[in-house]
């Protein structure tokens, strides 16, 4: 496969796309982490949801 | 399972908790598949090899604009229909619209740049879209700025619906003014104008794209319900610590 005098524009968009695709599903993820954290800490220390259930618990 | 049990933020979870390990896996399929096609595909006659950067920049220009439209059905939601979770659907679809339309517009001037000689010109498509990235961004921030969730919600779904105007702008600039950006060549009257070997790789990739939206904004949606989730428990014990000072005083 080659890619012709303009590769460097193919490679650094391919680049490009995947380095935004990866930062997107790495900040949801460590954002679901970081919530999750939150809502144990808050249950460990005593506050319940008026439903009585487990906020942090969400299977 | 109706539409209306989806209104439920518990019941919610639950589904999308079933649901995103099966639509990662086949988004990550997907998109294998499309890296390998778009790598196979041969040169255009007139673009060469850049004809590559199109397999990724017409995905992500489709998507910016198909974003802002579920916003919109999200912001009608929060207005009219008060939804529960119509304004955690627009929130947490923003960053994400935000991220498409920055690589649909850096793709694009990436190609223009061989392709028209220049990695950015004027014209009524390459503005409408980059008003439509600095509208993500205004959204994101109004969000941020005003504190009550309610009152934001609000005032980002009537932001919503004005942006929304923007969406033919942008899909019928090519036709309405003279413009460097080429015309539709696949979504248009008459069928496509692509050959098949290109037609193929762009609509596999467009589908991954479109899987993987689905799949970060499932993901994010449920984020935005723990978040308001801390949020809820943090006013009941800031709540609990006023009364049992109140009771000692």
């Amino acid at each position: 496969m080659s890619l012709g005098p303009y590769a460097s524009f193919i490679v650094t968009s391919y680049a490009l796309a995947t380095a935004v695709v990866l930062i997107l599903i790495v900040w949801i993820a460590i954002d679901y982490r970081r919530q999750k954290r939150r809502l144990r800490e808050l249950e460990a220390s005593g506050v319940v949801r008026r439903s009585g259930r487990s906020a942090a618990d969400i299977q | 399972m109706t539409l209306i049990d989806l209104a439920n933020p518990t019941r919610f979870l639950t589904l999308t908790a079933r649901l995103l390990p099966w639509l990662a896996a086949a988004t990550a399929v997907l998109l294998l598949i499309g890296f390998y096609q778009s790598a196979m595909a041969p040169d255009d006659y007139q673009q060469g090899a850049t004809v590559k950067i199109m397999f990724i920049h017409v995905p992500n220009a489709w998507l910016s604009m198909f974003v802002w439209g579920v916003m919109s059905f999200a912001a009608l939601g929060t207005l009219v229909w008060r939804h529960p979770l119509a304004d955690v659907a627009a929130k947490a679809a923003a960053p994400i619209g935000a991220a498409f339309t920055f690589l649909a517009l850096v793709t694009g001037s990436l190609w223009g740049r061989p392709m028209w000689g220049t990695y950015w010109e004027w014209d009524a498509r390459l503005t409408s879209v980059l008003i439509l990235f600095l509208m993500y961004l205004g959204l994101m921030a109004l969000w941020r700025a005003v504190e009550d969730p309610s009152r934001a919600a609000r005032a980002a779904a009537v932001l919503t619906l004005v942006g929304a105007i923007n969406l033919p702008i942008i899909k019928f600039s090519v036709d309405w003014w003279n413009t460097l950006h080429q015309p539709a060549s696949v979504l248009r009257m008459g069928g496509s104008t692509l050959d098949r070997a290109f037609l193929v790789p762009l609509l596999v990739m467009a589908l991954a794209f479109s899987l993987l939206f689905v799949t970060l904004h499932l993901a994010a949606m449920r984020n935005e319900i723990l978040r308001r989730r801390v949020r809820a428990l943090q006013l009941m014990q800031v709540a609990q610590v006023t009364q049992s000072s109140q009771r000692s005083a």
